[in-house]
């Protein structure tokens, strides 16, 4: 036997493309590389309400690395159908990969990016120290919060609202002391006519919310 | 083989003959109140029970061949698998049912079927369903559970295996009654199959299989929306047709979802139609034959030169049916860097997820092939690339140095297999440096020929794949296929124990280990990459697995030298039975061209000192 080992121009001898591609796998120009920025997208899937979904949305998540800041699950008119809504912090390219990933779930019947202008709230329960009642009482109001109870060493606080006003009255009762602190996470729902998943068909009551296309 | 060694199915011919007559001899003294009454391999008539309606539902699917081990929460099933028209190969452990059923959906084109039972069976089957998950193969798994009311209360032989398996799965079902069974493993079946492919689980509960029910299951039918639209849109067909009718440099990329979606015949004529040179994925292997003059054999880690040279300098890159592994693309940055991306797939996450797609695709291989063709006025002018893609076949041949004075080279028993067999020949394989060989080396030019683990490099896939592969052929009425397992000695040393499965159903099949007595990937990378420390990948000592093979019941044959491999090769061929042919190769030989992960494509090393 004879033969020859592999043959041909080392490495460094071959002709090499100057192109190249950035972490996304765009072409991109070798000198300005683009960069994707992360930002914050409210996410919103109708689901069918069956065993272990909410296994399958948030191992999925956990499993491909996703950064979620909240979820959220709850019931909708519909029987056997609930809304999940997850606040993510990703690229464009990875908000898109959560999209078609969580389409691909078998019991996921829509999902989409709910746009920037929907209507967002958080529920939040506050337990502060109980030293300085009226001071407290002035601050819930001043959030529209209600005082859920009250006793000579804590007060619990309810406040509901979108994001910023949220956190601004964290910082607000931090001069009270927070005991505990309970965040339900953001949940949305689109505006006016715009369906809050895609294809969402408006529903009242005991109509099935099915979706218009797939 | 001696002749004194006498094959066990020679002596269990008599046991068969019982099998034909009207029962076991009442004379030989056993209990008659425990007498076995033959199977009748009809299909079931009337569902009584939730196990029936689970076996009628299999036979209403198309289920012809099932693999699997038998245990406490699955045996209502098998007991209504005992007449059925179902044939149950009994595997000796559940991952090699599991890998069985995998390449039997392979070669078959239809979801391969296991069994398991709860607990141990079940998290058995873990590695066989992940394996067909990383390589979208189509593919049901059933396994038994506890009984309902014991789920969750830590009972014997209890795992959550809906929850084990939800990350391995497209998706997974906890059956809750009788009356629905048939139809959820109905549903099951078919959701496996369609779209893009992949494996699904039931899990059986034993009250559900064994309380009563007359419903008989419907019609196999996927869940609603899971059957995608075949067709891409025509707008972004348009766009893509004109970006390769204006390529200087186009090649076609044809993954393993050409052959999944039956699109093998489609691709070659859409490429020789318009002369675009061919590269494919591992998984692509078949889908056009490697044997063609536009074909430059597949791209990646230990990829032919010339395709990596070509994937490397392409300016179109019409790529069909490929997910972009990290294997095929080696670095990102360099993958392709200045092509624009024609991409087709069935699965949109599948778009733009690890390479941009300027012009994604999404719908069925063959319909979107078609669609394009159709679109497509003008051939693009790329007569200089096609001589520049001739040429890098021959200033980057595949080649392998075989002096006198050093042992056999497994190249060389991967090419006498492939001169001394058909066309039609399986080849399925363990993972590792023998994989890499068994790929590069063997001219493979029909889809669904070539049977690995890709995605997952599970070792030990070769031979339980191999018996699945040897039933799909032989069910399909293609007995005189030959199939042929090519094994590295570690990774036959992992499912070694399916050989008596082989011997026991008597299947035709070659095994032919490509042994060097080490784990030789990590031994090539640990020479590579970590200064020669050969930790864990030498082994002091191995098994004759020529005197394994007979102990099993098989032909054993230990080969040494390059005279005795002609003779080995025919005589493993010609024997009815499985064969096991030790090649003692040279243990120092590696897989070359190599990429090193993560490395530019281009960049291929042509030996050890350029790594």
């Amino acid at each position: 036997m004879s033969g020859e080992g592999m043959t041909g121009p080392g490495p460094d001898e071959r002709p090499h493309p100057e192109g190249r591609r950035n972490l996304e796998g765009h072409r991109i120009d070798p000198v300005v590389e683009a960069e994707h920025d992360v930002r914050r997208a409210v996410i919103s899937a109708l689901v069918e309400d069956e065993p272990g979904v909410l296994a399958r949305v948030s191992g999925l998540v956990s499993r491909r690395q996703f950064n979620i800041e909240s979820l959220t699950v709850g019931p909708t008119t519909v029987e056997g159908h609930s809304r999940i809504t997850m606040v993510v912090e990703e690229t464009d390219p990875g908000i898109d990969q959560i999209e078609k990933q969580m389409a691909k779930l078998k019991p996921v019947i829509s999902v989409g990016e709910v746009s920037g202008d929907a209507v967002t709230s958080e529920l939040v329960l506050l337990k502060v120290t109980g030293d300085e009642p009226d001071k407290v009482h002035a601050v819930a109001e001043m959030y529209d919060g209600q005082t859920l109870d009250a006793g000579p060493e804590t007060i619990t606080v309810q406040l509901t609202g979108d994001e910023s006003k949220i956190d601004d009255a964290i910082d607000a009762f931090g001069q009270f002391g927070i005991v505990e602190i309970a965040r339900t996470g953001q949940t949305a729902l689109a505006r006016g006519n715009i369906p809050t998943a895609p294809g969402e068909k408006p529903a009242t009551a005991g109509e099935p919310t099915t979706p218009t296309s797939q | 083989m001696s002749d004194s060694a006498a094959h066990p199915r020679e002596e269990g011919a008599d046991a068969d003959a019982a099998t034909d007559t009207d029962g076991p001899d009442p004379t030989d003294g056993t209990d008659p109140s425990v007498e076995e009454t033959p199977p009748t391999g009809d299909p079931i008539e009337t569902v009584t029970t939730g196990a029936e309606s689970v076996v009628a539902a299999l036979e209403a699917a198309g289920a012809e061949t099932a693999f699997g081990v038998q245990g406490g929460a699955i045996m209502p099933v098998y007991d209504a698998l005992y007449n059925s028209s179902i044939r149950h190969v009994m595997m000796a452990h559940e991952q090699g049912a599991a890998h069985a059923a995998d390449a039997y959906g392979v070669v078959a084109g239809e979801p391969g079927l296991c069994l398991a039972t709860s607990g141990p069976g079940a998290t058995n089957l873990v590695t066989g369903i992940a394996d067909a998950d990383m390589d979208s193969d189509a593919m049901l798994a059933l396994t038994g559970q506890v009984p309902t009311d014991f789920v969750g209360n830590d009972a014997f032989q209890e795992t959550d295996t809906v929850g084990v398996t939800r990350p391995v799965t497209k998706h997974n079902y906890f059956a809750s009654d009788a009356d629905s069974v048939g139809d959820v493993v109905g549903e099951a079946f078919a959701l496996s199959s369609v779209g893009r492919p992949g494996p699904t689980l039931v899990d059986l509960p034993k009250d559900v299989t064994l309380d009563e029910t007359d419903e008989e299951p419907g019609d196999a039918e996927a869940p609603a929306g899971t059957d995608p639209d075949p067709s891409a849109r025509a707008d972004a067909v348009e766009a893509a047709a004109r970006a390769i009718e204006s390529a200087d440099k186009p090649v076609c990329l044809f993954g393993g979802g050409v052959i999944k979606g039956e699109a093998s015949e489609t691709a070659r004529e859409f490429a020789r139609t318009y002369e675009i040179p061919v590269v494919t994925t591992m998984p692509g292997i078949g889908s056009f034959p490697e044997d063609d003059e536009l074909c430059l054999s597949w791209a990646g880690m230990h990829g032919t030169g010339y395709a990596n040279m070509a994937i490397t300098h392409t300016d179109c890159l019409v790529a069909v049916g490929t997910r972009f592994d990290d294997r095929l693309t080696g670095g990102i940055d360099t993958f392709a860097p200045e092509a624009e991306v024609v991409h087709i797939d069935i699965d949109p996450a599948e778009i733009s997820k690890n390479v941009y797609a300027d012009y994604p695709l999404v719908g069925d291989a063959a319909t979107v092939l078609e669609q394009l063709d159709g679109a497509i006025d003008t051939t693009p002018a790329a007569d200089d690339w096609r001589e520049q893609c001739r040429a890098w076949k021959e200033t980057y041949p595949m080649t392998y140095a075989a002096p006198d004075d050093e042992p056999l080279k497994p190249q060389f028993v991967v090419e006498a297999f492939d001169e001394a067999t058909d066309d039609d020949t399986i080849v399925t394989t363990g993972v590792g440096q023998h994989q890499m060989w068994a790929s590069q080396f063997w001219t493979y030019t029909e889809p669904r020929t070539w049977v690995s683990s890709h995605g997952l490099g599970t070792m030990g896939y070769g031979l339980p794949a191999a018996i699945g592969a040897r039933m799909a052929a032989d069910a399909m009425d293609e007995p005189d296929r030959d199939v042929i397992c090519f094994d590295g000695d570690g990774s036959l040393l992992m499912t070694m124990q399916e050989l008596s499965v082989a011997v026991r159903e008597n299947l035709n099949i070659t095994v032919a280990v490509l042994n060097n007595e080490y784990i030789g990937m990590v031994r090539q990378w640990q020479d590579a990459f970590f200064e020669g420390r050969h930790m864990a990948s030498e082994y002091n000592w191995m098994p004759e697995f020529d005197k394994l093979a007979e102990a099993f019941g098989a032909l054993g044959i230990r080969v040494d030298g390059y005279d005795e491999v002609a003779p080995a090769v025919e005589e493993a061929l010609a024997y009815d039975g499985p064969a096991v042919v030790d090649f003692h190769v040279d243990p120092e030989e590696n897989v070359l061209p190599m990429v090193p992960s993560g490395g530019a494509n281009g960049r291929f090393a042509l030996s050890e000192d350029q790594l």
